[in-house]
């Protein structure tokens, strides 16, 4: 049957029998017939194959080839096979929430090797077990920093990624949290301002590295006159960078967030994504979601459980620490399976690789009349362009010549309608960097 | 269920054990046992004002979280610290090395509010 | 089982990254460098494909076993919805494509899935309108109610209180409060479901609205849920429907047609995405007319000439509360299973999902006190009581199971039911495969009367067994390159101080 159930009429007999009742419409006595529903027009079921021709020609509708140097936050690498093969076992998709730990370990394990994998990856001392992805996780980080000062003001560092900025802003004002965006000058962080924000009544800093221009940048000073206020500093982090650059532990950061999508999932037109969030031991206790932890059994023997639950929502109800229930395990573990097949070689050389084709690209662009690159900051795998004219045609008039060619910054910055972000991965060969440089010429010429 | 004669309770099983006007605070035998082995405890700050049936601490075992009220108003002047690395003491030793918090009375009429040894132990058959 | 850290050997190497086709090589400077190593492990490809495929079978998952765990819907997952979501023009799109100029253009299959969800959502549940952007259920209700302040803030309203019956999800006043609400619990009356009488007297004006899951986690339908209605909407409130027990009602009841203005649904659940050992999942929010200028931006439209686009120009949405569109591939997937069913196959769904429950119910209700006697819709709530008295606790039970190769159902909750067991079948399972588990429920029964002290023992199939919870809260150990006594866990004042100081 179409609707997967494994009774046959003869077993659906025998069960109403048993029950005492004649047909399955005596089940639903306590709905009225007044309740049933006015209306109910859902097609019929069709079978896999019709349903795949159907969903095969909405796929052909989307425009899967064109080449990405698109990133904003969410990056195109590749998904090494094992990867996908593993995480598709139904031992770890069809389980939930590892709440018997007996039947669990597998879970269990994982997740306790994911947030070790997210710790020593960040620099921090305590991971949980993943947040729903990076916007939410920073509204999250940004919540428990609330909690932890008891204050109330947010400062946000105009270089945050927009979208975040956006989610924190619906989330800040619906709930009552004062939030206030800093600019972003030459690139970097607008330091006197935030400074001249950073009073007694702020709760935390949120910065970025890279920031979404690009730029990468160094914190530590920042952290240390938020520290002067008893602020705490979130650093939103891109994971795969960290295989080079300065780690939010080794900034002084009190927490580290981050889209953890480049970590070996799929760019899935925004989700499942991957929420990571990392803080020191002794903010533990705040942090929101699950976390498993380590133990020894009856018999001494070492295994996992989830931990410090009574912080959570179905113990503290509502005096929990968030509302959230369910974490992304399967992306978690995912992650953490992309990141055992690297190393710590792997993903140090697989960064280099972005740093050093982006800046291959980056010479490619420069060398267009008209075209400029900014260099104020170094950069990461994506930096930003001047064009000499508007950023939203030129990449319009891209997409005709099979480049999906970067992030307009006119959407969400007013004022830099030339300017677009350009993101190159691994996954970008010299021939399709030269193909990009010398269409992005006869486009601009 | 054991009841310590000269103290007074409250009836979210808090102790209070008064000499001169210093409270010494806890939480009674019943309530640890409820709570099961307490893994954590949120103490008061010593210096901070508390009113009577007010949250003023916090506990936790492997499943539950319970809030702790202060059972008489005042001014914190010690904290168990002890408790920050060994909640389990509690678990051991409810009425004595398991003390939470002393509190400075600011009014001594408030002890007329709190239950007497003998009403906690009728109090607690009454909710068998 | 050893760590994957633990069986790093240096120089191993598990990936071969592409080889570098360019000359140029440059390098970061010094000080925005990590100086720090990071711990990642080294080893082969064998190795990991080793370490997660033993890992992997140390669970239990529907893949393998029965798993009748309660309030979770942990219905078959079937293997097409994986396959639909694998298709590279859906897993490979990038969601910035459609704010590009024009971009729209680049992701119609995939804003056609989204639109084409909120229809059929719409159709099932009655309500007018849908955002497919809440990332989990939790998310859901926070969106929902942040909306429903959004609605009393556009009126003028006062409004300081939820409503939520006391055998709720913990998620529901933890959204509540995390919103600014304060909580007004109800208790459920003799037939498991929330008191009437007790809701009349609670009810004032200050009341900003009701959460209320029908059927609630008792199993139970409210058969007076239209009352209820009347009496919230009399002081301008705003129903919620928590759609966690949707599977019990497809086809059979829809919320928006008795006057509920806003739900949440679990598409994890009802609608057989895989629960990931935990997530992701997806909560769409279903919204009548009253609520859908506040739905979040982006909105999915469907233009005059047939193609679709996202709408941000709503001036009264609350706004931004995800960074795209939801968690498209489970969206997807749930997609592709609702085509599947179709208009029978979700009312045979919910049909074959009551009938097990009630099936369970009568073949378990002389042996294990029932919480409350009478039908039940998708799960049947035991309480183990009698089970207890005689040393053998719901715990017990549960663990007892597991050596039989059968996932234990929700132990402790709902809270309002003394050592509950609280088993959801699915429609998926077979009457054989409930046999077997009524079979060895009413073993453990037995055992219970002569050899309490056998099942107090289990398991003893398992890798580990009855592990110290006590410890693994005391000295907190999360982190690998940790050791335990460097975690000493802070209260929030003792925070404060430091910070300050």
């Amino acid at each position: 049957m179409a609707s997967f159930i494994a009774n046959t009429p003869a077993d659906v007999e025998a069960m109403l029998k048993t029950i005492g009742v004649s047909s399955i419409d005596e089940l639903f006595a306590d709905i009225k017939r007044s309740h049933a529903p006015k209306s109910f027009n859902i097609p019929s079921g069709k079978s896999e194959f019709e349903v795949t021709e159907h969903l095969s020609r909405l796929a052909a509708k989307n425009a899967a080839g064109l080449i990405p140097f698109i990133g904003g936050g969410y990056y195109d690498h590749f998904i090494p096979a094992a990867v996908t093969a593993l995480i598709s076992r139904g031992e770890f998709a069809t389980a939930y929430t590892p709440y018997q730990p007996e039947c669990s370990q597998g879970t269990l394990q994982a997740l306790y090797e994911y947030q070790s994998a997210i710790c020593t990856l960040t620099g921090m001392e305590v991971a949980n077990a993943s947040l729903y992805d990076g916007g939410t996780a920073l509204y999250e980080a940004a919540m428990m920093a609330a909690r932890l000062t008891g204050r109330h003001k947010i400062i946000m560092d105009g270089g945050v990624s927009p979208i975040y900025r956006k989610i924190l802003k619906t989330y800040t004002s619906n709930l009552h949290y004062e939030f206030t965006e800093t600019p972003v000058v030459h690139g970097q962080s607008d330091r006197p301002q935030i400074r001249k924000l950073l009073d007694n009544d702020t709760a935390a800093v949120i910065l970025q590295n890279p920031n979404f221009f690009g730029a990468i940048d160094d914190h530590a000073d920042i952290v240390i006159k938020a520290h002067e206020q008893g602020a705490l500093v979130i650093e939103s982090v891109y994971p795969l960078s960290l295989g080079i650059l300065k780690t939010p532990g080794e900034m002084g950061a009190d927490i580290a967030t981050g889209e953890g999508q480049s970590l070996g999932l799929p760019l899935n037109f925004g989700g499942p994504y991957l929420g990571i969030i990392a803080t020191r031991k002794k903010f533990i206790r705040a942090m929101p979601g699950r976390i498993v932890g380590q133990t020894v059994d009856k018999n001494g023997k070492r295994c996992f459980v989830n931990t410090l639950q009574a912080r959570e929502q179905h113990i503290r109800r509502e005096k929990a620490a968030s509302n959230i229930c369910t974490n992304v395990s399967l992306c978690a573990v995912q992650s953490l399976i992309y990141m055992s097949l690297l190393g710590k070689e792997g993903l140090k050389e697989l960064a280099q690789l972005n740093l050093d084709k982006a800046e291959f690209a980056r010479q490619e662009i420069e060398k267009i009349p008209g075209v400029a690159v900014k260099r104020s900051s170094p950069t990461f795998n994506e930096f930003t362009v001047v064009l000499p004219k508007d950023a939203s045609q030129v990449v319009e008039a891209m997409i005709t010549k099979g480049f999906a060619a970067g992030f307009p910054l006119g959407r969400y910055y007013p004022g830099m309608e030339n300017y677009m972000i350009v993101a190159v991965t691994e996954k970008r060969t010299k021939e399709e960097i030269l193909a990009y440089a010398k269409a992005l010429r006869e486009v601009i010429h | 269920m054991e009841v310590v004669d000269h103290y007074l309770y409250t009836k979210e099983h808090e102790w209070v054990s008064i000499e001169d006007n210093i409270a010494t605070t806890g939480i009674t035998d019943y309530a640890q046992e409820a709570l099961g082995d307490i893994t954590f405890v949120e103490l008061p700050e010593v210096g901070g004002e508390v009113e009577q049936f007010e949250e003023f601490a916090s506990i936790e075992s492997v499943k539950a979280a319970n809030d702790i009220f202060a059972p008489v108003s005042g001014k914190v002047i010690e904290v168990n610290t002890r408790l920050e690395s060994d909640p389990g003491i509690i678990n051991k030793s409810a009425f004595e090395k398991g003390w939470l918090a002393k509190v400075q009375m600011s009014d001594k009429e408030e002890a007329s509010n709190l239950m007497t040894a003998e009403e906690y132990q009728k109090f607690l058959e009454s909710i068998g | 089982m050893q760590l994957i850290f633990e069986k790093s050997v240096p120089g191993k190497r598990g990936y071969r990254n592409p080889s570098p086709d360019i000359d140029v090589h440059i390098q970061v400077p010094e000080k925005y460098q990590r100086k720090q190593e990071c711990g990642l492990p080294e080893v082969s490809e064998l190795d990991v494909v080793r370490h997660f495929t033993l890992l992997s079978q140390q669970n239990f998952s529907v893949d393998t076993q029965f798993y009748p765990l309660g309030s979770c819907t942990m219905k078959y997952n079937p293997k097409f919805n994986e396959h639909i979501a694998q298709m590279p023009a859906f897993a490979g799109l990038h969601p910035l494509l459609p704010q590009l100029k024009q971009g729209e253009k680049l992701a119609q299959g995939a804003l056609e899935v989204l639109y084409e969800m909120e229809q059929l959502l719409c159709e099932i549940t009655g309500m007018d309108n849908f955002t497919m952007q809440p990332l989990a259920g939790a998310h859901g209700e926070l969106t929902g109610v942040m909306m429903m302040a959004a609605y009393h803030k556009a009126r003028g309203n006062k409004k300081k209180y939820i409503i939520i019956p006391d055998s709720a999800h913990g998620t529901n006043p933890a959204t509540a409060a995390i919103a600014g609400y304060g909580i007004i619990s109800v208790a459920s009356d003799k037939n498991g479901v929330m008191n009437l009488e007790e809701l009349k007297k609670k009810l004032n004006d200050e009341v900003a609205g009701l959460m209320i899951t029908c059927p609630d986690t008792h199993g139970i339908f409210h058969s007076q849920i239209d009352e209820i209605a009347r009496l919230v909407h009399s002081v301008d409130g705003i129903m919620y429907y928590d759609g966690a027990n949707l599977n019990a009602v497809l086809g059979r009841f829809r919320p928006g047609d008795v006057g509920f203005d806003v739900m949440h649904i679990n598409l994890h659940k009802t609608f057989s995405t895989p629960h990931g050992g935990g997530g992701p999942g997806a909560g769409p929010v279903g919204v009548n007319k009253k609520l859908v200028p506040y739905l979040p931006v982006s909105r999915v439209i469907k233009k005059e000439d047939g193609s679709y686009a996202l709408n941000y120009d709503y001036p009264e949405s609350i706004g931004y509360i995800a960074s795209f569109y939801g968690n498209f591939a489970i969206i997807l997937r749930a997609y592709a299973y609702t085509l599947l069913l179709g208009k029978e196959g979700l009312k045979e769904t919910t049909d074959h999902a009551v009938l097990s429950a009630n099936y369970i119910r009568e073949r378990l209700k002389d042996r294990f006190e029932l919480a409350f006697d009478r039908f039940c819709m998708h799960e049947a709530v035991f309480s183990a009581a009698r089970q207890a008295k005689r040393g053998v606790h719901a715990l017990d039970i549960a663990k007892f199971l597991i050596d039989e190769g059968i996932h234990p159902p929700t132990i402790y909750f709902p809270l309002t039911v003394k050592e509950s067991i609280m088993i959801e079948p699915t429609e998926s399972e077979s009457k054989q495969t409930l046999d077997h588990f009524i079979d060895v429920m009413l073993k453990i029964d037995d055992l219970s009367k002569t050899q309490p002290e056998i099942v107090a023992g289990r398991p003893q199939s398992t890798p580990v067994s009855r592990p110290d919870e006590v410890k693994a809260a005391r000295d907190v150990s999360t982190n690998y390159f940790l050791t335990q006594k460097d975690i000493r866990t802070s209260g929030y004042q003792d925070i404060r101080n430091e910070l300050v100081s």
